[in-house]
Protein backbone atom coordinates (compact mmCIF):
# COMPACT_ATOMS: atom_id res chain seq x y z
CA UNK A 1 0.00 0.00 0.00
CA UNK A 2 2.63 2.29 0.95
CA UNK A 3 4.48 1.90 -2.65
CA UNK A 4 1.53 3.00 -4.78
CA UNK A 5 0.05 5.62 -1.95
CA UNK A 6 3.73 7.44 -1.89
CA UNK A 7 3.41 7.01 -5.73
CA UNK A 8 0.71 9.05 -5.93
CA UNK A 9 1.10 11.31 -3.13
CA UNK A 10 4.38 12.57 -5.33
CA UNK A 11 2.21 12.52 -8.83
CA UNK A 12 -0.02 15.10 -6.99
CA UNK A 13 2.80 17.01 -4.92
CA UNK A 14 5.55 16.96 -8.18
CA UNK A 15 6.82 20.32 -9.35
CA UNK A 16 6.10 21.37 -12.77
CA UNK A 17 10.01 22.23 -13.38
CA UNK A 18 12.60 21.00 -11.32
CA UNK A 19 16.01 22.29 -12.10
CA UNK A 20 19.44 20.70 -10.12
CA UNK A 21 22.58 21.39 -10.41
CA UNK A 22 22.33 23.13 -14.50
CA UNK A 23 25.73 24.25 -15.08
CA UNK A 24 26.63 26.27 -18.03
CA UNK A 25 29.97 27.40 -18.93
CA UNK A 26 31.66 29.92 -21.68
CA UNK A 27 35.26 29.74 -22.00
CA UNK A 28 36.08 29.08 -18.09
CA UNK A 29 33.55 31.84 -17.32
CA UNK A 30 30.59 30.10 -14.75
CA UNK A 31 27.23 31.25 -15.80
CA UNK A 32 25.53 28.93 -14.27
CA UNK A 33 27.44 27.25 -11.36
CA UNK A 34 25.01 24.54 -10.06
CA UNK A 35 21.95 26.32 -9.94
CA UNK A 36 18.92 23.91 -8.41
CA UNK A 37 14.54 25.24 -7.93
CA UNK A 38 11.44 23.54 -8.51
CA UNK A 39 8.64 25.61 -9.86
CA UNK A 40 4.81 24.23 -8.37
CA UNK A 41 2.17 23.96 -11.27
CA UNK A 42 -0.19 27.06 -10.92
CA UNK A 43 2.47 29.89 -9.49
CA UNK A 44 3.83 33.11 -10.91
CA UNK A 45 7.46 32.23 -9.87
CA UNK A 46 10.14 35.33 -10.94
CA UNK A 47 13.72 34.97 -11.14
CA UNK A 48 15.28 38.27 -10.31
CA UNK A 49 19.39 39.27 -9.78
CA UNK A 50 21.85 41.85 -10.84
CA UNK A 51 22.86 42.09 -14.38
CA UNK A 52 25.09 39.03 -15.31
CA UNK A 53 23.79 37.20 -12.76
CA UNK A 54 22.20 33.81 -15.63
CA UNK A 55 19.44 34.89 -15.37
CA UNK A 56 19.15 35.17 -19.33
CA UNK A 57 21.74 31.97 -19.49
CA UNK A 58 18.67 29.80 -17.50
CA UNK A 59 16.03 30.78 -19.43
CA UNK A 60 17.84 30.05 -22.48
CA UNK A 61 19.24 26.70 -20.89
CA UNK A 62 15.88 25.77 -19.82
CA UNK A 63 14.66 26.15 -24.03
CA UNK A 64 16.80 24.17 -25.50
CA UNK A 65 19.08 26.79 -27.16
CA UNK A 66 22.17 26.33 -24.99
CA UNK A 67 23.54 22.59 -24.19
CA UNK A 68 24.26 22.85 -20.52
CA UNK A 69 27.39 20.83 -18.98
CA UNK A 70 25.66 19.42 -16.25
CA UNK A 71 22.62 18.88 -14.34
CA UNK A 72 19.02 17.98 -15.16
CA UNK A 73 16.02 20.21 -16.07
CA UNK A 74 12.53 18.40 -15.34
CA UNK A 75 9.57 18.98 -17.19
CA UNK A 76 6.70 17.22 -15.78
CA UNK A 77 8.64 14.45 -14.65
CA UNK A 78 10.72 13.92 -18.30
CA UNK A 79 14.04 14.94 -19.01
CA UNK A 80 14.27 18.63 -21.10
CA UNK A 81 18.06 18.36 -21.17
CA UNK A 82 19.29 17.53 -24.98
CA UNK A 83 16.57 18.26 -26.75
CA UNK A 84 16.23 20.74 -29.16
CA UNK A 85 14.30 24.27 -28.70
CA UNK A 86 10.85 22.83 -30.80
CA UNK A 87 10.69 19.47 -29.05
CA UNK A 88 10.77 21.29 -25.65
CA UNK A 89 8.25 24.03 -26.88
CA UNK A 90 6.06 20.84 -27.99
CA UNK A 91 6.50 19.82 -24.33
CA UNK A 92 4.83 22.36 -23.47
CA UNK A 93 7.66 25.43 -22.33
CA UNK A 94 7.68 28.74 -24.52
CA UNK A 95 8.85 32.15 -24.21
CA UNK A 96 9.08 35.70 -25.08
CA UNK A 97 12.36 37.38 -25.34
CA UNK A 98 14.78 40.10 -24.00
CA UNK A 99 15.31 41.52 -27.35
CA UNK A 100 12.34 41.28 -29.76
CA UNK A 101 11.97 38.65 -31.58
CA UNK A 102 8.65 39.03 -33.65
CA UNK A 103 8.00 38.29 -36.90
CA UNK A 104 7.90 42.54 -38.20
CA UNK A 105 6.43 42.03 -42.06
CA UNK A 106 4.13 39.74 -40.64
CA UNK A 107 0.37 41.08 -39.61
CA UNK A 108 -0.28 40.40 -35.76
CA UNK A 109 -2.83 37.92 -36.43
CA UNK A 110 0.21 35.93 -38.33
CA UNK A 111 2.16 36.41 -35.66
CA UNK A 112 -0.27 34.66 -33.36
CA UNK A 113 -1.22 32.13 -35.83
CA UNK A 114 2.56 31.35 -35.93
CA UNK A 115 2.26 30.63 -32.15
CA UNK A 116 -0.57 28.08 -32.84
CA UNK A 117 1.97 26.00 -34.80
CA UNK A 118 2.07 22.66 -32.52
CA UNK A 119 -2.00 22.91 -32.78
CA UNK A 120 -2.53 22.12 -35.94
CA UNK A 121 -1.45 19.43 -38.42
CA UNK A 122 -1.46 20.54 -41.55
CA UNK A 123 2.04 19.62 -43.81
CA UNK A 124 3.14 21.11 -46.95
CA UNK A 125 1.28 18.90 -49.57
CA UNK A 126 -2.10 19.48 -48.03
CA UNK A 127 -0.84 23.33 -47.87
CA UNK A 128 -0.17 23.60 -50.99
CA UNK A 129 -3.55 21.80 -52.47
CA UNK A 130 -5.68 23.61 -49.89
CA UNK A 131 -7.98 20.88 -49.44
CA UNK A 132 -10.94 21.22 -47.47
CA UNK A 133 -9.60 19.94 -43.82
CA UNK A 134 -7.10 22.15 -44.42
CA UNK A 135 -9.74 25.05 -44.50
CA UNK A 136 -11.10 24.16 -41.57
CA UNK A 137 -7.86 23.76 -39.71
CA UNK A 138 -7.17 27.28 -40.93
CA UNK A 139 -10.58 28.90 -39.39
CA UNK A 140 -9.65 26.60 -36.13
CA UNK A 141 -6.32 28.78 -35.98
CA UNK A 142 -7.93 32.02 -36.35
CA UNK A 143 -10.24 31.50 -34.04
CA UNK A 144 -7.41 30.32 -31.55
CA UNK A 145 -5.37 33.16 -32.18
CA UNK A 146 -8.28 35.67 -31.77
CA UNK A 147 -8.58 34.02 -28.33
CA UNK A 148 -4.76 34.88 -27.52
CA UNK A 149 -5.35 38.64 -28.60
CA UNK A 150 -8.29 39.21 -26.40
CA UNK A 151 -6.70 37.87 -23.50
CA UNK A 152 -3.63 40.25 -24.56
CA UNK A 153 -5.81 43.14 -25.44
CA UNK A 154 -4.72 43.42 -28.91
CA UNK A 155 -7.97 42.17 -30.89
CA UNK A 156 -7.80 45.69 -32.51
CA UNK A 157 -4.41 45.44 -33.85
CA UNK A 158 -4.77 41.75 -35.60
CA UNK A 159 -4.25 43.46 -39.15
CA UNK A 160 -1.65 45.68 -38.27
CA UNK A 161 2.16 44.31 -39.30
CA UNK A 162 3.81 43.84 -36.22
CA UNK A 163 6.60 46.15 -36.92
CA UNK A 164 4.13 49.11 -37.33
CA UNK A 165 3.49 48.71 -34.15
CA UNK A 166 4.60 50.76 -30.64
CA UNK A 167 7.03 48.97 -28.80
CA UNK A 168 4.69 47.99 -25.25
CA UNK A 169 2.55 46.31 -28.00
CA UNK A 170 5.20 44.18 -29.82
CA UNK A 171 6.22 43.23 -26.18
CA UNK A 172 2.96 41.91 -26.03
CA UNK A 173 2.45 40.15 -29.30
CA UNK A 174 5.26 38.57 -28.19
CA UNK A 175 3.08 37.30 -25.11
CA UNK A 176 0.01 36.45 -27.29
CA UNK A 177 2.15 34.76 -29.86
CA UNK A 178 3.37 32.71 -26.75
CA UNK A 179 0.03 32.32 -25.21
CA UNK A 180 -1.42 30.63 -28.80
CA UNK A 181 0.91 27.59 -28.13
CA UNK A 182 -1.18 26.73 -24.86
CA UNK A 183 2.04 25.98 -22.97
CA UNK A 184 1.75 24.61 -19.74
CA UNK A 185 5.21 26.49 -18.65
CA UNK A 186 5.25 30.53 -19.88
CA UNK A 187 9.27 32.24 -19.72
CA UNK A 188 9.01 35.56 -19.96
CA UNK A 189 12.52 37.49 -20.42
CA UNK A 190 11.95 40.52 -18.94
CA UNK A 191 8.39 41.97 -20.43
CA UNK A 192 8.67 44.71 -18.52
CA UNK A 193 12.09 46.44 -19.98
CA UNK A 194 11.22 49.39 -22.18
CA UNK A 195 7.61 50.05 -20.87
CA UNK A 196 6.45 53.31 -19.32
CA UNK A 197 4.05 52.93 -15.83
CA UNK A 198 0.94 52.48 -17.40
CA UNK A 199 1.79 49.58 -19.29
CA UNK A 200 3.84 48.10 -16.44
CA UNK A 201 0.38 48.11 -14.34
CA UNK A 202 -1.76 46.75 -17.35
CA UNK A 203 1.44 43.94 -17.70
CA UNK A 204 0.82 42.95 -14.43
CA UNK A 205 -3.06 42.57 -14.69
CA UNK A 206 -1.90 40.28 -18.13
CA UNK A 207 0.17 38.03 -16.04
CA UNK A 208 -2.53 37.69 -13.09
CA UNK A 209 -4.90 36.68 -16.35
CA UNK A 210 -2.45 34.36 -17.58
CA UNK A 211 -2.32 32.20 -14.72
CA UNK A 212 -5.97 32.12 -13.70
CA UNK A 213 -5.83 30.56 -17.07
CA UNK A 214 -3.83 28.19 -15.77
CA UNK A 215 -0.38 28.39 -16.97
CA UNK A 216 2.44 28.66 -14.90
CA UNK A 217 4.79 31.58 -15.66
CA UNK A 218 8.70 31.79 -15.03
CA UNK A 219 9.24 35.27 -15.05
CA UNK A 220 12.68 37.06 -15.30
CA UNK A 221 12.80 41.11 -14.56
CA UNK A 222 14.26 43.96 -13.15
CA UNK A 223 11.26 46.25 -12.49
CA UNK A 224 11.12 45.64 -8.56
CA UNK A 225 7.31 46.78 -7.72
CA UNK A 226 6.27 44.82 -10.43
CA UNK A 227 7.93 41.68 -9.50
CA UNK A 228 7.39 42.04 -5.90
CA UNK A 229 3.43 42.66 -6.25
CA UNK A 230 2.71 40.10 -8.98
CA UNK A 231 5.20 36.94 -8.04
CA UNK A 232 4.46 33.97 -4.91
CA UNK A 233 7.92 33.12 -5.10
CA UNK A 234 11.45 34.69 -5.87
CA UNK A 235 14.37 32.61 -6.60
CA UNK A 236 17.54 35.56 -6.55
CA UNK A 237 20.85 34.16 -8.57
CA UNK A 238 23.99 35.94 -8.25
CA UNK A 239 27.42 35.07 -9.93
CA UNK A 240 25.45 31.93 -11.69
CA UNK A 241 24.48 30.68 -8.09
CA UNK A 242 20.86 30.60 -6.47
CA UNK A 243 21.75 33.75 -3.64
CA UNK A 244 18.28 33.06 -1.79
CA UNK A 245 14.70 32.09 -2.55
CA UNK A 246 11.24 32.62 -0.84
CA UNK A 247 8.16 34.85 -1.27
CA UNK A 248 8.43 38.43 -1.79
CA UNK A 249 8.30 39.26 1.80
CA UNK A 250 11.21 37.06 2.38
CA UNK A 251 13.38 38.20 0.05
CA UNK A 252 12.71 41.98 0.93
CA UNK A 253 14.11 41.00 4.39
CA UNK A 254 16.86 38.90 3.38
CA UNK A 255 20.41 40.73 4.42
CA UNK A 256 22.38 39.25 2.00
CA UNK A 257 19.98 40.02 -1.30
CA UNK A 258 19.65 43.37 0.32
CA UNK A 259 23.07 44.02 -0.17
CA UNK A 260 23.98 41.93 -3.39
CA UNK A 261 21.33 43.70 -5.24
CA UNK A 262 18.24 45.69 -4.03
CA UNK A 263 20.87 48.12 -2.24
CA UNK A 264 19.49 49.87 1.16
CA UNK A 265 16.35 49.39 3.13
CA UNK A 266 14.25 49.46 0.18
CA UNK A 267 9.95 48.61 0.58
CA UNK A 268 8.45 47.60 -2.36
CA UNK A 269 4.00 47.96 -2.21
CA UNK A 270 3.20 44.65 -2.19
CA UNK B 1 -11.42 38.14 -52.35
CA UNK B 2 -8.18 35.80 -51.81
CA UNK B 3 -7.60 34.19 -55.19
CA UNK B 4 -8.90 37.72 -57.17
CA UNK B 5 -5.08 38.49 -58.78
CA UNK B 6 -5.05 34.98 -59.64
CA UNK B 7 -8.07 34.57 -61.72
CA UNK B 8 -7.78 38.08 -63.17
CA UNK B 9 -3.82 36.74 -64.10
CA UNK B 10 -5.73 33.29 -65.70
CA UNK B 11 -7.80 35.83 -67.89
CA UNK B 12 -5.19 37.39 -69.28
CA UNK B 13 -3.63 34.57 -69.96
CA UNK B 14 -6.14 32.95 -72.06
CA UNK B 15 -7.09 36.82 -73.49
CA UNK B 16 -3.51 37.11 -75.00
CA UNK B 17 -3.65 34.63 -78.09
CA UNK B 18 -7.57 35.50 -78.93
CA UNK B 19 -6.28 38.80 -79.39
CA UNK B 20 -2.82 37.59 -81.07
CA UNK B 21 -4.42 35.18 -83.70
CA UNK B 22 -1.63 33.21 -85.16
CA UNK B 23 1.05 36.01 -84.27
CA UNK B 24 4.21 33.33 -83.23
CA UNK B 25 5.95 36.20 -81.38
CA UNK B 26 3.00 36.45 -78.54
CA UNK B 27 2.90 32.54 -78.20
CA UNK B 28 6.72 31.74 -78.34
CA UNK B 29 7.59 33.82 -75.74
CA UNK B 30 4.50 33.48 -73.96
CA UNK B 31 6.13 30.02 -73.48
CA UNK B 32 9.19 31.08 -72.38
CA UNK B 33 7.68 33.56 -69.99
CA UNK B 34 5.62 30.70 -68.35
CA UNK B 35 7.91 28.33 -67.79
CA UNK B 36 10.39 31.41 -66.12
CA UNK B 37 7.12 31.91 -64.00
CA UNK B 38 6.85 28.18 -62.58
CA UNK B 39 11.05 28.94 -61.92
CA UNK B 40 10.53 31.86 -59.96
CA UNK B 41 7.57 31.24 -58.34
CA UNK B 42 9.27 27.78 -57.27
CA UNK B 43 12.79 29.82 -56.18
CA UNK B 44 10.31 32.22 -54.22
CA UNK B 45 9.27 30.13 -52.29
CA UNK B 46 12.93 29.36 -50.97
CA UNK B 47 14.26 32.69 -51.36
CA UNK B 48 11.80 35.08 -50.85
CA UNK B 49 9.91 33.28 -48.21
CA UNK B 50 12.06 31.08 -46.30
CA UNK B 51 14.71 33.00 -46.74
CA UNK B 52 17.38 30.50 -48.26
CA UNK B 53 19.81 31.32 -51.21
CA UNK B 54 20.12 29.09 -53.94
CA UNK B 55 22.74 30.38 -56.69
CA UNK B 56 22.57 26.66 -58.49
CA UNK B 57 18.41 26.24 -59.56
CA UNK B 58 19.07 25.87 -62.57
CA UNK B 59 20.46 22.06 -61.89
CA UNK B 60 16.91 21.14 -61.12
CA UNK B 61 15.36 23.11 -64.46
CA UNK B 62 17.74 20.47 -66.30
CA UNK B 63 17.55 17.70 -63.96
CA UNK B 64 13.72 17.74 -64.96
CA UNK B 65 14.42 18.73 -68.58
CA UNK B 66 17.24 15.63 -68.71
CA UNK B 67 15.29 12.99 -67.20
CA UNK B 68 12.46 13.40 -69.58
CA UNK B 69 15.02 13.56 -72.43
CA UNK B 70 16.93 10.73 -71.41
CA UNK B 71 13.82 8.50 -70.63
CA UNK B 72 12.06 9.52 -73.71
CA UNK B 73 14.47 9.33 -76.53
CA UNK B 74 16.97 6.23 -74.81
CA UNK B 75 14.11 4.01 -72.94
CA UNK B 76 11.03 5.26 -75.03
CA UNK B 77 8.69 6.06 -72.01
CA UNK B 78 5.84 7.77 -72.55
CA UNK B 79 6.23 11.31 -71.95
CA UNK B 80 3.71 12.13 -69.02
CA UNK B 81 5.78 8.90 -67.20
CA UNK B 82 8.96 11.00 -68.03
CA UNK B 83 7.99 14.06 -66.46
CA UNK B 84 7.17 12.39 -62.81
CA UNK B 85 10.30 10.70 -63.17
CA UNK B 86 11.91 14.20 -63.65
CA UNK B 87 9.96 14.56 -60.26
CA UNK B 88 11.14 12.24 -58.66
CA UNK B 89 15.21 12.19 -59.42
CA UNK B 90 14.96 15.84 -58.68
CA UNK B 91 13.05 15.86 -55.40
CA UNK B 92 15.26 12.95 -53.83
CA UNK B 93 18.05 14.59 -55.12
CA UNK B 94 17.19 18.05 -53.37
CA UNK B 95 16.23 16.31 -50.27
CA UNK B 96 19.52 14.34 -49.89
CA UNK B 97 21.18 17.71 -50.72
CA UNK B 98 19.17 19.70 -48.28
CA UNK B 99 19.99 18.34 -44.79
CA UNK B 100 23.98 19.32 -45.11
CA UNK B 101 23.53 22.37 -47.49
CA UNK B 102 20.97 23.94 -45.48
CA UNK B 103 22.85 24.27 -42.30
CA UNK B 104 24.94 26.72 -43.82
CA UNK B 105 24.34 30.45 -44.26
CA UNK B 106 24.59 33.52 -46.06
CA UNK B 107 27.50 33.50 -48.44
CA UNK B 108 28.36 29.43 -47.58
CA UNK B 109 24.88 28.33 -48.71
CA UNK B 110 25.43 30.92 -51.56
CA UNK B 111 29.01 29.09 -52.25
CA UNK B 112 27.63 25.21 -51.64
CA UNK B 113 24.44 25.87 -53.84
CA UNK B 114 26.57 27.25 -56.98
CA UNK B 115 29.28 24.69 -56.44
CA UNK B 116 25.92 22.16 -56.71
CA UNK B 117 24.74 23.91 -60.03
CA UNK B 118 28.61 23.79 -61.40
CA UNK B 119 28.99 19.98 -60.47
CA UNK B 120 25.70 19.50 -62.33
CA UNK B 121 26.24 21.38 -65.71
CA UNK B 122 29.71 19.62 -65.76
CA UNK B 123 27.91 16.45 -65.90
CA UNK B 124 25.29 17.14 -68.48
CA UNK B 125 28.60 18.27 -70.29
CA UNK B 126 30.77 15.28 -69.67
CA UNK B 127 28.63 12.02 -69.40
CA UNK B 128 28.21 11.95 -73.29
CA UNK B 129 26.69 8.40 -72.59
CA UNK B 130 23.86 9.70 -70.74
CA UNK B 131 23.17 13.02 -71.72
CA UNK B 132 25.00 13.42 -75.42
CA UNK B 133 27.64 16.02 -73.93
CA UNK B 134 27.81 19.42 -75.20
CA UNK B 135 25.71 18.78 -78.53
CA UNK B 136 22.52 17.51 -76.26
CA UNK B 137 19.67 15.02 -76.83
CA UNK B 138 17.68 15.67 -79.90
CA UNK B 139 14.11 14.13 -80.58
CA UNK B 140 12.42 14.01 -77.59
CA UNK B 141 8.61 14.11 -78.00
CA UNK B 142 5.81 16.33 -77.36
CA UNK B 143 3.70 15.62 -74.59
CA UNK B 144 0.98 13.27 -74.56
CA UNK B 145 -2.70 13.35 -73.03
CA UNK B 146 -3.93 10.41 -73.55
CA UNK B 147 -3.65 10.08 -77.42
CA UNK B 148 -3.84 14.53 -77.39
CA UNK B 149 -0.25 15.33 -78.49
CA UNK B 150 0.67 18.86 -77.78
CA UNK B 151 2.24 19.03 -81.15
CA UNK B 152 1.54 22.71 -82.18
CA UNK B 153 2.71 25.99 -80.85
CA UNK B 154 -0.91 27.09 -79.55
CA UNK B 155 -1.64 24.03 -77.57
CA UNK B 156 2.00 24.42 -75.92
CA UNK B 157 1.29 27.75 -74.68
CA UNK B 158 -2.05 26.24 -73.31
CA UNK B 159 0.10 23.59 -71.66
CA UNK B 160 2.79 25.86 -70.46
CA UNK B 161 -0.17 28.17 -69.42
CA UNK B 162 -2.18 26.12 -67.67
CA UNK B 163 0.98 24.56 -65.41
CA UNK B 164 2.36 28.32 -64.94
CA UNK B 165 -1.21 29.04 -63.29
CA UNK B 166 -1.02 25.74 -61.24
CA UNK B 167 2.26 26.36 -59.82
CA UNK B 168 0.84 29.67 -58.87
CA UNK B 169 -2.13 28.39 -57.14
CA UNK B 170 0.39 26.12 -55.10
CA UNK B 171 2.70 28.67 -54.43
CA UNK B 172 0.04 31.07 -52.92
CA UNK B 173 -1.73 28.18 -51.10
CA UNK B 174 1.88 27.31 -49.42
CA UNK B 175 2.40 30.81 -48.85
CA UNK B 176 -0.92 31.43 -46.93
CA UNK B 177 -1.09 28.45 -45.20
CA UNK B 178 0.35 26.74 -41.51
CA UNK B 179 3.83 25.99 -43.57
CA UNK B 180 4.10 29.15 -45.67
CA UNK B 181 3.45 31.23 -42.14
CA UNK B 182 6.53 28.72 -40.43
CA UNK B 183 8.56 29.51 -43.46
CA UNK B 184 7.83 33.62 -43.24
CA UNK B 185 8.62 32.91 -39.54
CA UNK B 186 12.08 30.94 -39.54
CA UNK B 187 12.78 33.97 -42.05
CA UNK B 188 11.85 36.56 -39.20
CA UNK B 189 13.68 34.70 -36.38
CA UNK B 190 14.72 31.23 -36.50
CA UNK B 191 14.74 30.79 -33.02
CA UNK B 192 11.79 32.68 -32.47
CA UNK B 193 9.99 30.00 -34.80
CA UNK B 194 12.16 27.28 -32.96
CA UNK B 195 10.48 28.21 -29.66
CA UNK B 196 6.91 28.27 -31.00
CA UNK B 197 7.60 24.34 -32.31
CA UNK B 198 8.68 24.68 -35.78
CA UNK B 199 11.23 22.09 -36.62
CA UNK B 200 13.01 24.67 -38.80
CA UNK B 201 15.55 22.33 -40.40
CA UNK B 202 12.57 20.39 -41.81
CA UNK B 203 10.83 23.19 -42.44
CA UNK B 204 13.96 24.34 -44.69
CA UNK B 205 14.42 21.01 -46.07
CA UNK B 206 10.20 20.72 -47.47
CA UNK B 207 10.86 23.87 -49.11
CA UNK B 208 13.89 23.12 -50.77
CA UNK B 209 12.34 19.84 -52.23
CA UNK B 210 9.07 22.12 -53.25
CA UNK B 211 11.34 24.57 -54.95
CA UNK B 212 13.13 21.71 -56.87
CA UNK B 213 9.96 20.19 -57.85
CA UNK B 214 9.00 23.37 -59.53
CA UNK B 215 11.87 24.24 -61.47
CA UNK B 216 12.11 20.27 -62.61
CA UNK B 217 8.50 20.51 -63.55
CA UNK B 218 9.45 23.62 -65.47
CA UNK B 219 12.62 21.28 -67.26
CA UNK B 220 10.24 18.52 -68.35
CA UNK B 221 8.16 20.82 -70.34
CA UNK B 222 10.53 22.72 -71.28
CA UNK B 223 12.13 19.38 -73.27
CA UNK B 224 8.76 18.25 -74.28
CA UNK B 225 8.55 21.53 -75.63
CA UNK B 226 11.43 22.35 -77.19
CA UNK B 227 11.79 18.77 -78.22
CA UNK B 228 15.88 19.43 -77.79
CA UNK B 229 17.66 19.99 -74.65
CA UNK B 230 21.55 21.19 -74.41
CA UNK B 231 23.45 21.57 -71.13
CA UNK B 232 23.84 25.33 -72.07
CA UNK B 233 20.30 25.44 -71.30
CA UNK B 234 21.39 24.81 -67.74
CA UNK B 235 24.44 26.87 -66.75
CA UNK B 236 25.41 29.33 -63.94
CA UNK B 237 23.72 32.38 -66.04
CA UNK B 238 20.52 30.56 -65.69
CA UNK B 239 20.76 30.08 -61.81
CA UNK B 240 21.67 34.02 -61.98
CA UNK B 241 18.85 34.64 -63.96
CA UNK B 242 16.68 32.98 -62.28
CA UNK B 243 17.64 34.70 -58.68
CA UNK B 244 17.42 38.11 -60.73
CA UNK B 245 13.88 37.25 -61.52
CA UNK B 246 12.68 36.69 -57.88
CA UNK B 247 14.86 40.00 -56.38
CA UNK B 248 13.81 41.91 -59.60
CA UNK B 249 10.22 41.05 -58.85
CA UNK B 250 9.92 41.72 -55.39
CA UNK B 251 11.11 39.03 -52.85
CA UNK B 252 8.53 37.20 -50.70
CA UNK B 253 5.56 37.44 -53.34
CA UNK B 254 4.32 34.70 -55.45
CA UNK B 255 3.18 37.73 -57.89
CA UNK B 256 6.41 39.34 -57.90
CA UNK B 257 8.25 36.28 -59.02
CA UNK B 258 5.90 36.17 -62.24
CA UNK B 259 6.05 39.63 -62.64
CA UNK B 260 9.96 39.31 -62.37
CA UNK B 261 9.88 36.68 -64.50
CA UNK B 262 7.82 38.06 -67.36
CA UNK B 263 9.97 41.22 -67.52
CA UNK B 264 12.90 39.56 -67.84
CA UNK B 265 11.87 37.42 -70.57
CA UNK B 266 10.53 40.22 -72.46
CA UNK B 267 13.44 42.66 -72.26
CA UNK B 268 15.66 39.59 -73.41
CA UNK B 269 13.39 39.89 -76.82
CA UNK B 270 13.01 43.24 -76.64
CA UNK B 271 16.81 44.10 -76.55
CA UNK B 272 17.68 41.72 -78.76
CA UNK B 273 17.74 44.98 -81.42
CA UNK B 274 20.38 46.48 -80.18
CA UNK B 275 22.36 43.70 -80.92
CA UNK B 276 25.83 44.74 -78.54
CA UNK B 277 25.05 46.52 -76.47
CA UNK B 278 21.86 44.17 -75.32
CA UNK B 279 23.90 43.12 -72.22
CA UNK B 280 25.17 46.71 -71.43
CA UNK B 281 21.49 47.90 -71.20
CA UNK B 282 20.00 44.86 -69.88
CA UNK B 283 22.58 45.45 -67.04
CA UNK B 284 21.79 49.08 -66.83
CA UNK B 285 18.00 48.59 -66.38
CA UNK B 286 17.99 46.08 -63.64
CA UNK B 287 20.33 48.38 -61.71
CA UNK B 288 17.59 51.32 -61.61
CA UNK B 289 15.04 49.23 -61.29
CA UNK B 290 16.92 47.89 -57.91
CA UNK B 291 17.93 51.57 -57.24
CA UNK B 292 14.70 53.22 -57.70
CA UNK B 293 12.54 50.50 -56.67
CA UNK B 294 14.09 48.50 -53.74
CA UNK B 295 11.19 46.60 -53.08
CA UNK B 296 11.03 45.16 -56.66
CA UNK B 297 8.68 45.60 -59.77
CA UNK B 298 5.49 44.33 -58.43
CA UNK B 299 5.33 46.53 -55.40
CA UNK B 300 7.05 49.47 -57.09
CA UNK B 301 4.09 49.20 -59.97
CA UNK B 302 1.29 49.12 -57.91
CA UNK B 303 2.48 51.99 -56.04
CA UNK B 304 2.84 54.27 -59.08
CA UNK B 305 -0.60 52.38 -60.36
CA UNK B 306 -2.64 53.72 -56.90
CA UNK B 307 -0.67 57.35 -56.92
CA UNK B 308 -1.60 57.77 -60.59
CA UNK B 309 -5.14 56.27 -59.55
CA UNK B 310 -5.36 58.81 -57.01
CA UNK B 311 -3.89 61.23 -58.97
CA UNK B 312 -6.03 61.43 -61.74
CA UNK B 313 -9.81 60.78 -59.16
CA UNK B 314 -8.21 63.91 -57.26
CA UNK B 315 -8.28 65.70 -60.79
CA UNK B 316 -11.59 64.77 -62.00
CA UNK B 317 -13.96 67.57 -60.47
Amino acid sequence: MGLAHGARHDALTAPLLAVEGLEQSFGGVMALAGVSFQVPAGLIYAVIGPNGAGKTTLFNALCGFYAPSAGSIRFEGSELLGLPPCRIAARGVTRTFQNLQLFFTMTVLENVMVGCHLRARTGLLAAALRLPRVRREERQLRAWAHEALELCELADRAAQPAGTLPYGLMKRVEIARALAAKPRLLLLDEPAAGLNDTETFALRDLIARIRAAGVTVLLVEHHMPLVMSVSDHLLVLDYGSVLAEGTPADIQADARVISAYLGGAVQYAV
Amino acid sequence: MRLAGFFALAAGVIALPVLFPNNYFVIVVGIAAGLHVILAVGLNLLMGYAGQISLGHAAFFGIGAYASAILTTRYAWPALLALAAGLVVAGVIAWLLARPILRLRGHYLAMATLGFGVIAHVIMVQATHWTGGPDGLTGIPPLNFLGWSVNNDLHGYGVVAAAMLLAIWLSLNIVDSRVGRALRALRGSEFAAQMLGIDTSRAKTQVFVASALFAAFAGSLFAHQQGFVSPDSFNLTVSVELVTMVVLGGLASTYGAACGAIALTLLHQGLVVFEDYEMLIHGALLMAVMIFLPQGLFVGLSQAARWAWRTARGMTP
